[in-house]
């Protein structure tokens, strides 16, 4: 286990992309029925299932497991702290409460429910309550200069989010399924809209977070010497907290809150090379999809056709495999 | 002479009261025993209510929970919360004969440290409305006779509003649906016995448990012919990846329940009749749905 190709980053990119593309493969054979091998003169209907739910909900799964493994390399380089996840910035507890708002509209009045609640969607909601919750973190923290602040800022507009929505459980209780859905995530409905809004956001937030890969790079090292090297501490932060905050709040309004994938996938990456952010931020994005995809095939798989909370699954997966590294030789 | 039939009239008495005195054996296994028939009554479950207002003790209600919208009467009550949150001051202060509950509600314990007497039932299939409906019948103190023609006109009810379906319109494949997450309604479940009494083929095996959540992609695989869900549902159906294909969404064959109607369907009790009507007009396409 102790390989040395693993010491390179290009081998671990390599080594992610194949279980990529073998997970891929694999969520195309898993469906209702468990294991169902591709068959080709199977039908119509068959190949529309391949098509329309199947191969969506794969590549769908992929992509917003890997913004949040970006979004996870990104916050803690940001920080400069391991324990920071994408969700610092109070957008998941944000994203809740959109969520939890829609769906106690919808259930007082049915006319929203027919309008604009059906155009709004879970997905727009949970998107305008993920920004709701940054904005108003950056405003409380009074912008992005103090890292410190942010962090405080982040953590009790979460807080405060988390509350709101938990009231709103309480008042209206026959949202509380569809709600438990949301927070522990769910890959279910991913259709090709969806795939297409997570790889726009995805190209997007790697292109920008790769730019400020050195600036990353200096951050390890403290914030006045990140400074000393040339850094422009400003500006790099603003762009970061964009980035952080755009791909939470994509990833979350299609898939909803799903747990550890950001905390969990710089680790594992670390726990394999020791990259520069250069190639720790792909490498992050890499392993959160894998992470979030091999997830997802095993939710659909175990119990078929029932379906197993994506989230739940995320966090044993992640969390067993992280242990078992800790186990091994300390981080 | 006369003292004697005196004492004997007194021992008769004596003998009244106490076959007067009710013992009832509610779903814990715990034998309840009241002096009389209770005069003030708090349920703590809309089907517990609606079935004590059936056996015709309505006015013998002084609280309901927070959830009991029928009949009419039961709206003007006193609410006392719901499963989890009940008010237990409200209720002591309701000086109640005997609290009805889910055994499920987390009052229970609480209410009887306080001295009154619990009663707890839990209706969750037909075959518990008929034995709620006899327990309830017992501690009200009504005579068998009149229990079971209570539940004959539930049970009656049920069969009339199946034979209202046309026979061609039997083992048409129904997806019901109680959540959009999804959650399905199984032939396990409450309602799927009712669709299955109608003469409906609910899409959702048993097996499954009640109320599995699916891989939407059964739902596509099974191709249901009616879909039953709220009308409070964010999303169209046919946004749904792959959605479109499914029998039921490319007719429209789609019921939207308003949220009452729901209650309706969900409660096991005297209603199961409306429900039975409902899924029957359902099936007969007579229940307004929207364009999805």
């Amino acid at each position: 286990m102790n390989a040395a190709p693993l010491r390179r980053p290009a081998a671990l990119a390599l080594v992610l992309l194949a279980l990529t593309a073998g997970l891929c493969l694999i969520g195309l054979a898993v469906g209702s029925a468990g294991w169902e091998p591709l068959r080709s003169g199977a039908g119509e209907a068959a190949a529309a299932i391949l098509w329309e739910i199947r191969l969506p909900r794969t590549l769908g799964a992929w992509f917003a497991g890997a913004l949040l493994g970006l979004a996870g390399a990104v916050a803690q380089g940001l920080f400069r702290n391991p324990l920071a996840d994408p969700y610092l910035l109070g957008s998941a507890t944000g994203a809740a409460f959109g969520v939890a708002a829609l769906l106690v509209v919808l259930g007082a009045s049915p006319a929203a429910a027919s309008g604009w609640g059906a155009r709004l969607g879970m997905t727009g909601a949970a998107f305008a309550g993920a920004v709701l919750a940054v904005l108003l973190t950056l405003g409380l923290a009074r912008g992005v200069q103090q890292t410190l602040r942010l962090l405080l800022a982040g953590v009790v507009v979460g807080m405060v989010f988390g509350a709101f929505a938990a009231l709103l459980m309480f008042w209206a209780p026959e949202i509380m399924r569809t709600m438990q859905a949301f927070l522990l995530g769910t890959t279910g409905f991913l259709g090709w809209p969806g795939v297409g809004v997570l790889a726009a956001v995805f190209g997007a937030t790697l292109a920008v977070a790769l730019a400020c890969s050195r600036a990353l790079d200096g951050l390890v090292l403290g914030e006045a010497t990140a400074a000393s090297l040339g850094v422009a501490l400003g500006p790099v932060r603003l762009l970061l907290v964009g980035v952080m905050a755009l791909a939470t709040g994509g990833a979350v309004a299609q898939v909803g809150l799903i747990a550890f994938i950001g905390l969990v996938a710089p680790h594992l990456v670390r726990a394999a090379v020791r990259p520069t952010h250069g190639w720790l931020l792909p490498l992050s994005a890499l392993a959160g999809g894998v992470l979030l995809l091999a997830a997802d095939v095993l939710a659909r798989f175990l119990l078929a056709p029932r379906e197993l909370p994506v989230g739940v699954l995320t966090a044993v997966l992640g969390g067993g495999y992280l242990l078992w590294l800790m186990h091994r030789r300390p981080l | 002479m006369r003292s004697v039939i005196k004492a004997v009239l007194a021992a008769l008495l004596l003998l009244a009261t106490q076959v007067l005195a009710l013992a009832v054996t509610d779903d814990r296994g715990v034998t309840v025993t009241l002096a009389q028939p209770p005069q003030r009554i708090v349920t703590l479950m809309p089907a517990l209510a609606e079935m004590v207002c059936e056996l015709g003790a309505c006015d013998r209600l002084v609280g309901v929970d927070d959830f009991a919208s029928w009949p009419e009467a039961v709206r003007r009550l006193p609410h006392v919360g719901g499963l989890e949150d009940a008010r237990i001051e409200t209720i002591v202060a309701l000086r109640p004969d005997v609290v009805v509950l889910p055994t499920s509600s987390r009052a229970l314990d609480r209410l009887e440290a306080l001295g009154l007497k619990v009663v707890a039932l839990e209706p969750k299939t037909m075959a518990d409305v008929q034995r709620v409906l006899l327990q309830l019948g017992e501690m009200l103190g009504l005579s068998r006779a009149e229990t079971d023609a209570a539940w004959q006109r539930i049970d009656r009810g049920v069969d009339a509003a199946a034979r209202g379906l046309p026979p061609a319109l039997r083992g048409t494949r129904v997806y019901f649906e109680v959540d959009s997450t999804p959650y399905a309604a199984s032939e396990s479940s409450f309602i799927g016995a009712l669709l299955a009494r109608i003469g409906a083929a609910n899409v959702v095996p048993g097996a499954l448990g009640p109320f599995p959540k699916l891989n939407p992609e059964f739902v596509v695989r099974a191709d249901p012919q009616v879909i039953m869900m709220s009308d409070r549902t964010a999303q169209p159906l046919r946004d749904r990846p792959g959605w479109g294909r499914i029998s039921a969404v490319r007719s429209q064959r789609i019921c939207l329940f308003t949220p009452e109607q729901g209650d309706v369907l969900v409660r096991p009790g005297p209603r199961m009749v409306q429900a039975a009507q409902l899924m029957v007009q359902c099936l007969q396409g007579r229940l307004p749905g929207r364009a999805r």
